[in-house]
């Protein structure tokens, strides 16, 4: 990230004799902690099995679709879900089973003869979604993805931060105003 | 930094290093006293801190855990008290307490604040009472906190301020865009916006540099230490004394008391789980106003049955929150809400209680962008917008940068049905009784956030926002942050905990001193809270040299 450290550098030039040697120090194990942050990548998975594992990120990259810019299976998503099920999120892994199994009720109900999530047309995972989309078990698994899609990388999802590019979301240390377009100087004339 | 051994009489015994605690430690020690400071949680340093948003405001990193420490919720007493889907009572848990992880706001109260009572009559349902003091008596205090700490702002700019003593100590912090638009709506409708006093430093101050904008500041540790925590301030000036001791992961269970009525010291669980008491002449109770009613409750004994120092029932009674809803705005170009502090500007037109309005409050309205990428991808759409798909995406996509909140804090009327008690069955994972919350609104609490949220709508309309909505009013009435007023101070034994100082009433070597002590609640409490503090140790310093504790 050539633009951090260069304008890191200005900032520290403009007032490094105000600086006391803590905020540098700081500042760079920060950054150093942050970059090696990035290059989290895990592959496996550790909670669910291949075929749960395919079906649920059939569900995500429905609700993070990939349609001209990555989606929740770009991001990793499916392994965030996986490392929280492991984790801090043991406690909803029966919510999990459960919901798998009811929404595999339901897709055969409404697509008879198919086989799997995964194997059903888009438009079909469509209308299955907004059939199950109040349940809780749909809340979870849209909460998951949107974690593991905005969520730190670390954390296994939101890969090459695809989630925060989307947004234009820029995780820094540092920056300065003009902060947005209304803040900026010479634009009075434009009211908001 | 010092050791004392539990077997050891210090002077101070202080339970809980936040806001308050830490700058009795900080004022005690400097005064020459001996300090002990139990904190129930770790002590975390700047290098500890990071972005990271599920760890902060998902996993509870810095704040109280629900799977370890579960508290229970209830609206009123006919009902069963249930642990709750979310936290109804938040505090920080670490040495520097909440003012590490706050969004820094850092407002006095009025003058007519203290005389509520006495101005404006009393309310029907509530336990509404002036204080025992005067803003003049504060208002010395509000300074040294503004100093001692590090204060952004600009004195004189809210036309509606009280009287001070002298300026901020620091400029304000550059305004954002959230902060230009709502100063051209408001000023469009006759109002008068100011910049948001902050407790984050816009220049170097006191060894410490200044904001670097990175935009974690609510729910995050800052870590560079601009945002005047105590972890940043006062706690290393106390640890320099070579008097203080601050002793984290230790969770106080019990505060014990001698034959003659007077406290003896306290029983904690340390790291390990094993239990330890510490010896001191006197005990200082700062663990906010969930957790010290909570502790005097579970210190019971043959001379206090009801709990120290509650031979009047009233530890724990009138609970207060902060109050007020959010209203939302999306704007045609980039507003990138995301950067620097969460505030920049406010109003206080609307602060005071206003007879004519037909109900008791008021409050203050600022703007800020409450979110960060996931929690605004889960709940920062309109409420109109799909939940999910390629059109949510896309919404997503184009709002995040576009979008800011207007955010009212409000009055919060102290009821004695409002409580902190223990919970019967639950216990937390130390085996303690949980916390059990019985809370629910004032009639003219809700009328008051209603009446809040039209004028927000209002400000929104006038800035042109393309897209404009309020939080659904009835669903979110959930409380939540600033834990006040639970054992409130008073000149009458019969009708409060503490006096004026800060001394209970029952106990002349007990003192409790934080969010519990509130009278009243409007708006954003830690300036006072700390004011109060700086206020407490000055008397009790010269009353331990006087040897009348």
């Amino acid at each position: 990230m050539p633009d951090r450290q260069m304008s890191r550098r200005l900032w520290l030039g403009a007032s490094s004799a105000l600086l006391t040697t803590h905020w540098a120090e700081v500042l760079d194990a920060q950054e150093h902690a942050h970059e090696a942050m990035r290059s989290v990548k895990p592959v496996s998975l550790s909670t669910l099995n291949a075929e749960e594992a395919k079906e649920i990120e059939a569900i995500a990259s429905q609700i993070i679709p990939s349609d001209g810019s990555p989606g929740a299976r770009e991001a990793g998503v499916i392994y965030f879900i996986d490392r929280a099920l492991a984790t801090f999120d043991q406690d909803k892994r029966a919510l999990y089973t459960r919901g798998l199994d009811e929404t595999q009720s339901k897709r055969a109900e409404l697509f008879p003869g198919s086989k799997s999530i995964a194997a059903l047309r888009a438009d079909e995972q469509i209308r299955l979604l907004h059939d199950i989309e109040k349940t809780e078990f749909f809340e979870q698994v849209r909460t998951h993805c949107i974690l593991g899609f905005f969520g730190n990388p670390s954390y296994g999802g939101n890969r090459d931060q695809v989630g925060w590019k989307l947004i234009g979301f820029e995780d820094r240390f540092q920056f300065e105003p003009p902060f947005g377009y209304y803040d900026g100087p010479g634009k009075p004339e434009r009211e908001p | 930094m010092k050791q004392y051994r539990p077997s050891e009489e210090v002077d101070f015994l202080i339970i809980g290093a936040g806001a308050a605690g830490s700058i009795m430690a900080e004022e005690l020690s400097s005064a020459g006293f001996s300090v002990v400071v139990l904190e129930q949680g770790p002590y975390l340093r700047e290098k500890d801190f990071q972005h990271d948003e599920i760890k902060y405001t998902r996993l509870s990193a810095m704040t109280n855990n629900l799977k370890r420490q579960p508290h229970t919720y209830r609206k009123s007493d006919a009902e069963t008290a249930k642990v709750p889907g979310q936290k109804v009572v938040q505090y920080g848990r670490q040495v520097g307490g909440g003012s590490v992880h706050f969004t820094a706001n850092y407002w006095r109260l009025w003058e007519s604040d203290f005389k509520q009572r006495s101005k404006w009559g009393g309310v029907a349902g509530t336990s509404l009472a002036d204080w025992p003091i005067t803003y003049a008596e504060l208002e010395p205090y509000y300074t040294k906190a503004e100093e001692e700490l590090g204060i952004s702002g600009l004195a004189g700019a809210n036309p509606f301020e009280a009287w001070r003593s002298k300026p901020y100590p620091l400029p304000p912090l550059p305004v954002k865009s959230s902060g230009v638009i709502f100063e051209r709506a408001t000023k469009k409708l006759g109002l008068h916006p100011f910049p948001a006093p902050m407790a984050i430093l816009s220049q170097p101050y006191r060894g410490r540099g200044a904001c670097a904008h990175c935009g974690f500041c609510e729910y995050f540790g800052c870590e560079v230490r601009a945002k005047s925590s105590t972890l940043a301030t006062v706690i290393p000036l106390a640890e320099r004394t070579g008097r203080c001791e601050i002793r984290p992961d230790s969770y106080t269970r019990k505060i014990e008391v001698g034959a003659n009525g007077r406290v003896t010291g306290a029983v904690y669980f340390d790291a390990q789980r094993r239990e330890v008491f510490q010896r001191a002449k006197a005990v200082v109770v700062c663990a906010n106003g969930s957790e010290t009613p909570r502790l005097l409750l579970m210190s019971k004994s043959s001379r206090f049955p009801q709990g120290l120092s509650n031979v009047n029932g009233l530890v724990g009674k009138h609970l207060m929150f902060d109050a007020g809803f959010g209203a939302f705005g999306v704007f045609e170009h980039p507003l990138n809400e995301f950067k620097s502090v969460q505030t920049t500007r406010v109003i206080h037109d609307f602060y005071e209680p206003d007879p004519k309005r037909g109900f008791h409050g008021g409050g203050g309205i600022d703007a800020r962008f409450d979110f960060y990428p996931a929690s605004f991808a889960l709940s920062g759409l309109p409420k109109d917008a799909p939940r999910w798909g390629s059109e949510w995406k896309s919404m997503v996509a184009r709002n995040f940068t576009r979008t800011l909140t207007l955010l009212a804090h409000a009055t919060c009327l102290p009821q004695e049905r409002n409580t902190i008690s223990l919970d019967p069955e639950v216990k937390d994972a130390w085996g303690l009784p949980a916390t059990r919350v019985t809370f629910d609104f004032h009639a003219d609490d809700v009328r008051t956030m209603k009446f809040l949220l039209d004028r927000q709508v209002e400000i929104l309309q006038a800035a042109g926002a393309l897209k404009f909505w309020p939080d659904p009013a009835d669903e979110s009435l959930l409380p939540h942050n600033h834990l006040l007023g639970t054992c409130r101070m008073g000149d009458d034994s019969k009708t409060s905990v503490v006096d004026r100082y800060h001394r209970a009433h029952d106990v002349p070597n007990l003192f409790l001193v934080d969010g519990s002590s509130l009278v009243t609640a409007c708006c954003q409490p830690t300036c006072t809270i700390q004011a109060l503090a700086y206020r407490a140790a000055d008397h009790i310093a010269s009353e331990a040299r006087k040897a009348s504790i």
